[in-house]
């Protein structure tokens, strides 16, 4: 599985470290109670077939939102996480 | 029929001819007390313990593919009782004990060897580490003995000691821990239930489940609509699609476990062994292939096969640790689909929907916890009430904060467990 960097291409899996699913960019507001915060740490959608989550490119830096398919190991884009939280 | 020596004896006599298929190929009926979605090792010794222990037979076991196809036929088959955490040690305390009697109680051979297993350290913090994990095990009632490196020579001469990176300082043996053939297991317990009653249903995929009034319904299936009092969800690395049909999100994400085997040699790793520097576990089946395997390739992944960066650390860290493995060749890879939890932990629990049950979680370890897994989930859903021995694993814990049970200490992300 290659993976795509916005900054440097396509590049190996072994250069991205894995956090999860891509979720974890919604971040609850503070004034939402405990039982939303959390479900935003631990549930998922964990979807098979297409999915958002969320890789690290250690070589530059960048935290990148990377769609893709579990099923397939089709790796369809990478945005970095920052543009996408706008 | 009963197996025994004597038959093995007068079949080989007379042909081999008096063998029959195991279990029954029912359809299934329109309506059941109990159905269970999953016929993996978990949803098979549910339905038998439901029938053996609390006498409920009107029950169908629900399978999309084929008894013994999804990871309780995939898995490394180790089997063992090493764990430190309250709700961890008696539970699979519970289990190991179950193994142990499980050929004479199921009279099928599953092939349970107890020849050891050791978990080798290499620093002073890994032995103090484990030198507690040990004194845990103890404390529960298992066994657990601490080897020291001339210890760990004895039972182990093979290993590159003196490995200039990774020495090896010892090891951390459970005599008891050892493996099974994994497919008898689910033959077993299939048999098992099904000779009391149970209908085993397979290429039958639950495609929706029914609710009413928060009270469940029953499901719908690629073989027409099944009624039932009480739904058990037991799909192992489905489970979210399983549970989404309830409109329920679990605390599980599903990724990739890989193994290996290699061709069939003599007699030549007596033991499972594990390394405590990089990810690489094996032992060698009866049939004499090295079965190895190491960590999650580390992302979500539903495709039942792995990338080749975990294969290349895996081949790696073994050869570090036994360079003779470098003779043997390789075979076969394989993956299967893990239920990852945020704890590491398994949930047994009843959901908020009325007769709809949860069981899943199973992470990497969940073929060894079949036996116990089936007992406590058939007394939650037969009793409304949680098993003494899982009352722990509930689906609250994530929400509450109490009761987190995270043996290695990695946090709340999925795959690091
Ligand atoms: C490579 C590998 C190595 C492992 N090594 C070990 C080990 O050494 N020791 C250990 O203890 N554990 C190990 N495990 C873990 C263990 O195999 C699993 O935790 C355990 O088998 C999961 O429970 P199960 O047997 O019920 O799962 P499964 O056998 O996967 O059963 C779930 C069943 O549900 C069915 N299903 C899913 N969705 C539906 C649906 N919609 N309708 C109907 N049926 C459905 C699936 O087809 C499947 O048959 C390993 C796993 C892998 C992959
Ligand atoms: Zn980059």
């Amino acid at each position: 599985m290659r993976l795509i960097c916005p900054h440097c291409g396509e590049r190996d899996r072994r250069e991205f470290t894995y956090q999860g699913a891509a979720e974890i960019l919604d971040r609850p507001s503070r004034e939402v109670g405990n039982d939303d915060w959390a479900d935003y740490l631990h549930l998922r959608e964990n979807p098979a077939g297409e999915t958002k989550d969320m890789w690290y490119h250690d070589p530059c830096g960048a935290w990148i939102v990377v769609h893709r398919d579990t099923v397939t190991h089709a790796v369809h884009s990478g945005e970095l996480a920052s543009e996408v939280r706008k | 029929m009963r197996y025994s020596g004597f038959k093995v004896f007068t079949e080989g006599l007379t042909g081999n001819k008096g063998w029959k298929p195991v279990w029954r190929d029912p359809k299934p009926k329109s309506e059941y007390d109990i159905v269970l979605i999953g016929g993996g090792g978990h949803g098979l010794s549910t339905a038998y313990y439901l029938a053996k222990n609390h006498g409920l037979t009107n029950i169908a076991v629900l399978e999309k593919g084929y008894i013994g196809g999804g990871n309780v036929g995939r898995n490394t088959t180790i089997v063992r009782a090493n764990y430190s955490l309250p709700g961890n040690s008696e539970f699979y305390s519970h289990s190991l004990k179950l193994w142990e009697n499980l050929e004479s109680e199921l009279n099928y051979n599953v092939m349970h060897s107890q020849r050891g297993l050791i978990n080798l350290f290499h620093s002073d913090g890994q032995r103090d580490a484990f030198a507690r994990r040990g004194n845990a095990m103890i404390n529960q009632g298992d066994d657990a003995i601490l080897l020291d490196r001339e210890g760990v020579r004895q039972h182990l001469p093979y290993l590159d000691f003196d490995n200039i990176r990774f020495p090896v300082y010892g090891g951390l043996l459970h005599p008891r821990g050892g493996t099974a053939r994994h497919d008898a297991v689910a033959w077993g317990y299939a048999r098992g239930a099904d000779k009391r009653g149970v209908d085993l249903i397979q290429n039958c995929e639950v495609t929706g489940i029914d609710i009413e009034g928060g009270q469940v319904r029953g499901v719908r299936t690629s073989r027409g609509v099944i009624r039932a009092k009480k739904v058990a969800m037991v799909a192992a690395g489905r489970s979210g699609q399983v549970a989404a049909m309830a409109g329920m999100r679990l605390p599980i994400e599903s990724h990739i476990l890989q193994a290996f085997v290699t061709e069939g040699l003599k007699p030549v790793i007596h033991h499972v062994v594990s390394f405590g520097m990089g990810h690489f576990y094996i032992s060698q089946s009866d049939k004499g292939g090295l079965v190895f395997g190491g960590d999650l390739d580390f992302y979500s992944s539903y495709a039942q096969r792995g990338n080749l960066p975990m294969k290349e650390h895996v081949m790696e860290a073994a050869m570090t640790l036994m360079p003779m493995i470098g003779k043997a060749r390789v075979l076969r890879s394989w993956g299967g689909i893990m239920d990852m939890s945020p704890d590491g932990s398994p949930i047994i629990d009843k959901t908020h929907i009325d007769g709809l049950f949860v069981n899943c979680g199973w992470n990497y370890g969940g073929f060894k916890a079949v036996p116990a897994s089936g007992w406590a989930y058939a007394h939650l859903i037969a009793t409304g009430e949680p098993h003494e021995t899982a009352k722990r694993y509930r689906l609250d814990r994530f929400r509450t904060g109490r009761g987190i049970m995270d043996e290695e200490g990695t946090g709340s992300q999925h795959n690091l467990h």
